[in-house]
Formats: structure tokens, sequence, C-alpha cells
């Protein structure tokens, strides 16, 4: 058993665990974060995305010793209190999920996909960029659609933020 | 039509708990004291079990219990079964072999499961289910269809002779061979149908509970029919009678058909937790999800179309061999026959059909319906003879498919089905012209240019939904009824509730359910809630499969929103001193028609609770239940249009554009219905170009990963262009047909139609992938 220290969703946890519990149990099964999800056995699926240290990682791949020390960002700790994130209110209103299981990673990834590509996206990058993350529901249609939405809502304000701000 | 009524596009309920990670699926259930378990499989697809030594795991840290298939058997547990009776063409029923949950004399596929082990935690489980020593007398396997009835081949089960299961016979031999005698063409084709693996994201679950001190068990299950699931465990696994056994399946991450079953793992986890004394969960891994899900297709056909000097059809002629693997799974046997050939008129008039289906054992997984269940089968059958013939002709794929329309309805064809209502050339011309079938040519020049091979194909489909009127498929040997039932509960204060045997798993019931309900009675969706999933909340149920949930389920809401209408038409009456012919329901109010005088619809329905002025003798509260049972199938049909670009030096294709031009009748909500396209295309072109479950000669599944099976991504698919047209269906009271399964249906030939377009071979097999594509376009060209 290792101790694990982590900074979850903006509070400090600290527990222990086996040495070999990957990142996605820890959070799932010590923290009951369950927003988190297991899709697969061999890192493809991208359910199990999060961001740690602000940069989406599958937590399969990853043990939880691995990650003590990391600030973590789940599905739960995306929105900001009552307000969604631009990209959960997108996936809602393009109706980008049907059985939501896949949802949460979906979003952990389009929300850093979106932040590493401020000049804006196209389709083609989109879809090319969602390469490790499986949805079975959607056929991916309405989830590039709420991706490129968001993305345009994200710069718009934060363009409208650099205005405030000068 | 208001803005949150039947036809608006209404953002859904459901998805606020999904995006902020508050979804409840098993895998998140907590119960006090619960432990977890761990299968121990069979690594080998056909051997006889000699010893199974559970010593040593037993003594394992952590372990709690470690139990086989004899103590099984000797606490009474069922087999499992079968639940829809085929007979062969001889008059004998099928020949169903025995499925113990857990096996305990033989192993029949890879995956087969043996024995359970409960301990603290998932990890001990597992290190615990590695320890177990079983030891195999190994026999010779057979995994395909076409090959297990040879001389010499493995006798899977002692009740299945040459593991022939049932051969079976639809339509009328004479008529057709008659009219094989009078063609001026016929077309034959050999079809393979490739096997596939669901793969709904959330893997299969189970959580069972034994409560000692009510004698009483629940079970947690990933279900499309939590109520199918106790009734099957109650009267033929006996885990527990009905009264004490509840099933609840809560948020499920998508099924596609292969999360109706009731598979031994829920049943053994039960039964471990009354053994164990402890709650027991197991939620497979996706390799044993690989393993051990019920797969899809797998079908040998030999198909021959005769047609007279004109084109038109005469008569048809099928031979099927539908593996069904090494247990007969639920409603396995109806899959190739009743859901299958019964749709081989396609859309069109054929005078005569005669088709024979062999279903068959092998030493691979169960096979089961899987989104389409049978229709995606047929269709790719009809639609690659259509275009084949059209190729053979000479003449426009379109025209030869529009001069055999069925153009008058209904339309009684040789294969029991009665179609009501449709337009097929109605949605050919959409699809033709959203695609720009016209302007093909240019594009296909263009293409040329840059070295690519351009090509465009369509498929016509027809399928049938909302199965179907009970007595009818009892005749037909179904074990059950397939009716829908709905409970509508409106509260003191006027808020609803709708209680309903559908099971929502990413279809979005929360939604259109709530959107009946306020199309009736102007009640906000916000105050509407539908409530599913749970046997001891709602009283029964046939759940979710074969796009019934419109059809059949939201028919039953609709006969109990009825009744509820009507008493409280009375309530109001009386309120306003007023005829009960002059209320109507507007703007969430009573009104007495043509006059002001009205009764909000909150204070009517506290008027039916404190009870204090009723109508002399009437009940109080307000809530009514209603069972629908539909008159009839409904049918859904359409056209899909593909256009690809191959490249001939690697084999790869790219899909240009797809079009989908589809006749679901009435529609409750666009944005969910092209949502339920997009996703069954996706799956229709997986199946196409990408996926295929591969064993190899001794039974090992070699696609049993992500690693290895190819699952569709978004970059393998473009954004699809999806148009509706609208022929109501005249069964059922919504005029709905239904939408969950026709882009998988329809979808696999105008994909392959395509790329045979492109590369000049109509001889392609699927899934297309680029080195299948590539030999293809070798074998037709010098090199």
């Amino acid at each position: 058993m290792s101790d694990v220290s982590l900074m979850v969703n903006g509070k400090r946890v600290n527990g222990t665990a086996e040495d070999r519990t990957l990142l996605v149990h820890f959070l799932r099964e010590n923290l009951g974060l369950t927003g988190t999800h297991v899709g697969c056995d061999t890192s493809q699926c991208g359910t199990c995305v999060v961001h740690v240290d602000g940069k989406a990682v599958k937590s399969c791949t990853m043990l939880a010793v691995q990650a003590s020390g990391s600030t973590i960002v789940t599905i739960e700790g995306l929105a900001n209190g009552a307000d969604l994130h631009p990209v959960q209110a997108a996936f809602k209103e393009h109706h980008g999920l049907q059985c939501g299981f896949c949802t949460p990673g979906m979003i952990m990834t389009a929300t850093d996909m979106i932040n590493r590509h401020p000049e804006g996206l196209d389709e083609a990058t989109v879809r090319a960029e969602l390469e490790g993350n499986i949805c079975r529901c959607t056929g991916y249609h309405n989830i590039v659609k709420a991706i490129l939405a968001a993305s345009k809502t994200m710069s718009k304000a934060s363009k409208g933020k650099a205005r405030q701000a000068a | 039509m208001g803005i949150e009524g039947v036809g608006a596009r209404v953002a859904r309920k459901e998805d606020k708990r999904f995006i902020t990670g508050a979804g409840r699926y098993v895998d998140d259930m907590v119960v006090p004291g619960m432990k977890h378990a761990a299968f121990v499989r069979s690594p080998h697809a056909h051997a006889q079990i000699k010893k199974i030594d559970v010593k040593k795991a037993q003594a394992m840290p952590g372990v709690i219990g470690v139990l086989t298939g004899k103590e099984l058997k000797a606490d009474g547990i069922g087999n499992l079964i079968c639940g829809w009776m085929i007979h062969s063409k001889d008059g004998s029923p099928m020949k169903m072999g025995a499925w113990s949950p857990l096996a305990f004399d033989k192993v029949r596929y890879v995956g087969d499961a043996v024995v359970i082990v409960v301990a603290e935690t998932k990890g001990q489980a597992r290190d615990a289910a590695e320890a177990v020593e079983i030891t195999y007398k190994e026999l010779k396997a057979v995994v395909d269809a076409s090959k297990a009835m040879d001389k010499g081949a493995p006798q899977i089960h002692p009740e299945a002779d040459n593991n022939l299961i049932f051969d079976w016979d639809i339509g009328n031999a004479d008529d057709t061979a008659a009219a094989f005698q009078k063609a001026a063409h016929v077309v034959k084709m050999d079809i393979i149908n490739n096997r596939l693996v669901p793969n709904a994201m959330e893997p299969r679950a189970a959580l069972g509970h034994y409560d000692k001190a009510e004698d009483h068990y629940t079970c947690w299950t990933t279900s499309q029919n939590p109520h199918v699931a106790r009734l099957v465990m109650s009267a033929f696994y006996n885990v527990a009678p009905e009264n004490k056994l509840r099933v609840i399946a809560p948020d499920v991450g998508g099924g596609f058909g292969s999360k109706i079953y009731i598979y031994p793992e829920e049943i053994v986890c039960l039964w471990a937790s009354k053994k164990t004394g402890v709650p027991v969960k197991w939620v497979a891994d996706r390799t044993e999800s690989f393993l051990t899900d019920a797969h899809g297709r797998d079908h040998h056909t030999h198909a021959e179309m005769a047609f007279d000097k004109d084109h038109k059809i005469l008569g048809l002629k099928v031979e099927t061999k539908a593996n069904l693997g090494a247990y007969m799974s639920l409603f396995s046997s109806a899959t190739p026959t009743y859901l299958y050939a019964t749709l081989l008129s396609g859309q069109y008039n054929i005078p005569a059909i005669h088709a024979n289906v062999k279903a068959i054992y092998t030493n691979t997984a169960p096979v089961d319906a899987y989104r389409g269940a049978g229709r995606p089968e047929a269709t790719f059958v009809m639609e690659r003879m259509m275009e084949t013939a059209a190729r053979q002709f000479g003449v426009s794929p379109a025209e030869l498919r529009r001069k055999n329309f069925i153009t008058s309805f209904p339309h009684q064809t040789p294969v029991i089905m009665c179609y009501d209502a449709g337009d097929y050339a109605a949605s050919l011309d959409a699809a033709m012209k959203a695609s720009d079938y016209a302007g093909f040519a240019k594009r296909k020049a263009a293409a040329a240019k840059k070295g690519l091979l351009r090509g465009i194909g369509m498929s016509c489909y027809i399928e049938a939904c909302g199965i179907a009127p009970s007595a009818a498929v009892g005749s037909l040997g179904a074990g059950v009824g397939l009716w829908e039932s709905a409970e509508v509960r409106v509260n003191a204060v006027g808020t609803i509730e709708v209680l309903t045997g559908s099971h929502s798993h990413g279809q979005g019931h929360e939604t259109t359910f709530a959107q009946l309900v306020n199309e009736r009675f102007g009640v906000p969706l916000d105050s509407v809630s539908i409530i599913h999933g749970d046997t001891d909340k709602v009283q029964m149920g046939m759940g979710t499969y074969g796009s019934r949930s419109g059809a059949v389920g939201m028919s039953a809401i609709v006969k109990a929103l009825d009744k509820v209408e009507a008493k409280a038409k009375k309530i109001a009456a009386h309120l306003l001193e007023a005829d009960e012919g002059d209320i109507v329901i507007e703007n969430g109010a009573l009104k007495v028609a043509g006059t002001d005088k009205n009764v909000p619809w909150f204070q009517m329905a506290l008027a039916a609770y404190t009870a204090h002025n009723l109508p002399g003798g009437m009940e109080p509260g307000l809530k009514e239940t209603a069972f629908y049972d539909p008159s009839n199938f409904t049918f859904p049909a359409g056209c899909y249009i593909c256009e690809v670009e191959v490249d001939p030096e690697t084999g790869t294709t790219e899909i240009i554009q797809f079009v989908a031009a589809d006749d679901f009748g009435n529609i409750i909500n666009p944005m969910i219905v092209e949502g339920q396209v997009h996703g069954g295309l996706a799956q229709g072109i997986g199946q196409a170009l990408l996926e295929g479950a591969h064993y190899d000669n001794s039974g090992q599944l070699l696609t049993a990963s992500y690693m290895d099976y190819t699952m569709p991504r978004a970059g393998d698919l473009p954004s699809f262009k999806v148009s509706t047209s609208n022929t109501p269906c005249p069964g059922n009271p919504l005029g709905i047909k239904g939408c969950g399964e026709a882009g998988a249906i329809g979808s696999p030939p105008a994909v392959i139609n395509a790329i045979t377009d492109a590369i000049g071979s109509n001889d392609l097999a699927m899934p297309a992938s680029p080195s299948t594509v590539w030999a293809a376009i070798r074998a037709t060209t010098k090199h």
C-alpha cells in the first residue's frame, strides 16, 4: 500500500492504495467520483479521461501512486458551480450524447482539445483528435457539432475577456 | 405543437446528470457489505471438464467463496433457455441443448463460465480466479456454420444431431419454382453477413443482493428489459419467485440488443449472494464482453432472384445458414427466422418467395439480435441482389428498384408481413436529390483525374418494428406477449409521473415520453417525470428492443392519458357546472369551450385528491393504467445513398457523403430521431468497412479487444445528411413507426454497392478493409 495525495476538483485528498491501483479506480472507488468510467482494458475507449495537471489523460493508463502530487479535474469538477462548462452545455444543446457512458471522457477530451487550439477548430481536426474516444451511440455526428460550437463559444468568451482586460 | 410538445426539437431532460458525471450505472452502485466477483472462464472452445480444484483459490487473501456449477445445479438453479420455439419444416421442435449458468461437465466456447470467485476486492477475486485449477480434456472445435454440419465435425450438444438446431421454411416452394421456370433472367449470389460484436460502451454488470431476513433478492443489472429478466429468472431459472425478486436496470450505457438477454452472470451473482451471505458485484472487463456478450449476424446465404424480360421480379429463393454459437440465447431462434425471412420481400412486389434457414451450433459465443436483428441481413441480401441485377442488365439501379416498388397499401407479401403504409419512391427521390445523384458522373471523372476510384451505391430498405401483436407472435412460437404497459399518475399538485415498461438506455425516453404529456395537458416538461427500469415501481413491461418503445411503449402511454383525460374532464365539468363534452384542455387549464370559464390543471388535480367535491360515485385520486397490444408491426422504410472514393494503390475507402432519407411516420422529437439515425448509420458503416469478429479454427476469438476489433472512430465517418418523409402508420394512435435500427439496417449494402461500383468488381466481403478492397481490385486488373 502507498500513500496517495491529490488535489481533486479543488479539494485536497489523501488516501492509501494498493500499488497496482489505477488512477481511475482510485477516483471511482476511494473518492466515489463515479462520473469517470471504465469501458475497456486496453486504454482505447477514452471513457476514463480526466485532466491531470491541465492535460487530458486516460486515468486507466496511470497508477494512483504515480498521480500523487498532481492536480486533477474530473467531470464532476468541470462546471462552475451551477453553471455548466461551455462544452457540457454544447453537448446538451447539440444532442452530443445518448446513453451517456462515453460522455464524461468525451467532454474532458473536448475541453482539452479546445484549450490546445485557441485558433479554433475545424471538423477534420476534431475528428482526428477524437481518435482516443469511442462512442457507440451517436455516430459522432453531434459530438463533432457540439465541440465545434463549444470552441466558438469559448473563443468568443476569451476574446471578450481580452477586450475587458484591455 | 407547443414548444415542448409533439414534434418539438426539445433538448433532453436526462442530459444534466450525464454531462455532470452524475449518471448512475450498475458499476456505480454500492451496497453496504458488497464484495466483488470474478468468473473463471473456459480457455478452450470445446472440452470436457475432468476436474475442478478450488482449494488453492479458497486459501487466497480476501476470498469469501469459490463456487462451481455442481453446487449451482444441486441448489436447483435451472438452465438458460431460448424463449421462442421454432419448428423445423418436418414439424419437429428445435433441438435446444442444455446451457448451465456455470458449466460443470463440458465447455462449448471460449469464455464459457465455469467457476465464480467472490472476494473482498476485485483484484483479490481475480488473483484467486487464476488459482482455480481446472483439468480439461480438449475436444475438436468448429467455428464456421458452413462446416459445422460436415461429416466429421464435432458434435456440440447431444440434443442436436449434426449441430442442426432447426431446418425451417417460409413461403411457397412450388410457386417459387414455377416463377423461376418462367424467368428471362436469374441473378445468383453467395452472400456472407459478417459476425459483429455489439460493444455497448458500458460493459455488462450485475449486482446481486440476497436479504436473508426478508428472504428477498435484488438484482441491479445492465438490462434493456428488467421485467423480462425477473420473469425468466423466476419462471425458468428458479432463482426466486417474482414477489421475492426485484430487478433494477438503472442508467444503462447502451444495449443494441446485447442487453436484452438474461446471461449466466446475473443468475450466478444472485445465487452466490445467498451462498456467501454478502452482496456480490460483477463487472465485465472489455475482453469478457467480447467473449460472452451475444454476438450479431453471421449468416451464410445463397440467393437467386428471377426476373421477367422487362426486369420485373418474378420470384426469390434464399437459403441461409445461421450460426447461433454454442448455446441458444434468449431470442436467438427468432432473429434468423421471423425477424429475417419475413422481410425478404424488401420494398418490392415479389409474387413468389421461398426461404430456408438452417440454424447451427458452433463453438463460438451465442449469437442473437443485434441492432436490426435479422432485418439488416435481409436488407443486405435484397439490396446486393438488386444492385447486382441492375449491373447485369445494364440498367439504372434506381430505375430497376422503382419499377419493382410496391405502390399500393395494404400490401400482403408472400412471407407473412402485411405492409400498412409507405411511399418508397418519395424516399428514393429525396435521397437522389440530396446526394446530387445526377451529378455523380462529373464527380467520378474529377476523382479519376486524381487517380481515385469514385463509386456510388444505394439501398432501399424496409424493416418491421414495434414487435408485435401478442397473439400473432404467440402463434409463431414466442414465449412472451409483446405488448407494453403504462401508468400515469397525476399528483395532487398537478405534476405527473409516467411509469413505463419501456427502458431507456440512450433513446431519450425521459424527454420524448414527457413531450406526449405536455402535448396533451399543457403541463411543462419539468413537471413530468418518467419512471422506468425497476420492477418494484413499474408493475410489468416488455422493455426496449426492435424499435418498439415509440410505437408500442408510447401508444400504451397514450391509452393511459386518454383515461386520465376522461376523468379530469369529468371533474372539471362538475366543478364548472358544465357538460363534460364541452370541456377542452388548453394552456394548462380545463375550459368550457367558447367561454372564459376554466379550472387550472393543478386545481382539478387537487380536487381529485381532496375529494371534497367530486361527481357522485366517483373514486378519489387521478391515476390510470393501460396495457397496449399492437395490431400489426410497423414498417419504417427509406433510401440510403453512399458515395465513396477508393485509393487503388492502398485499397483505402473514404466515405465522401452519406445520405439517409427515412420514413418513420410521425415524429415526436426530430433531434432525437436524427441522433438515432446517426448512431445506426455508424454501426452499419462499421459493419461494412471495419468490424468483424474472427475466430481461429481452434475457437479462439482473435478480435477480443479494441486493439483487434475495429470500432468506428470519429475519423472513419463523415457527417451525415439525413432527412425524413412521412406516411403516418395507421396501426397505432400516434402514427409512428420507429427509428432505432433503420440506420444499421439500411447502410451496409449502400456502402458495399458504392465500393463495388468504384472498383468495378462485384465480389467483395464485409468488412471491406483496405486489404480486402486492394485484393478485390488486384483480382480484376492486370498488374
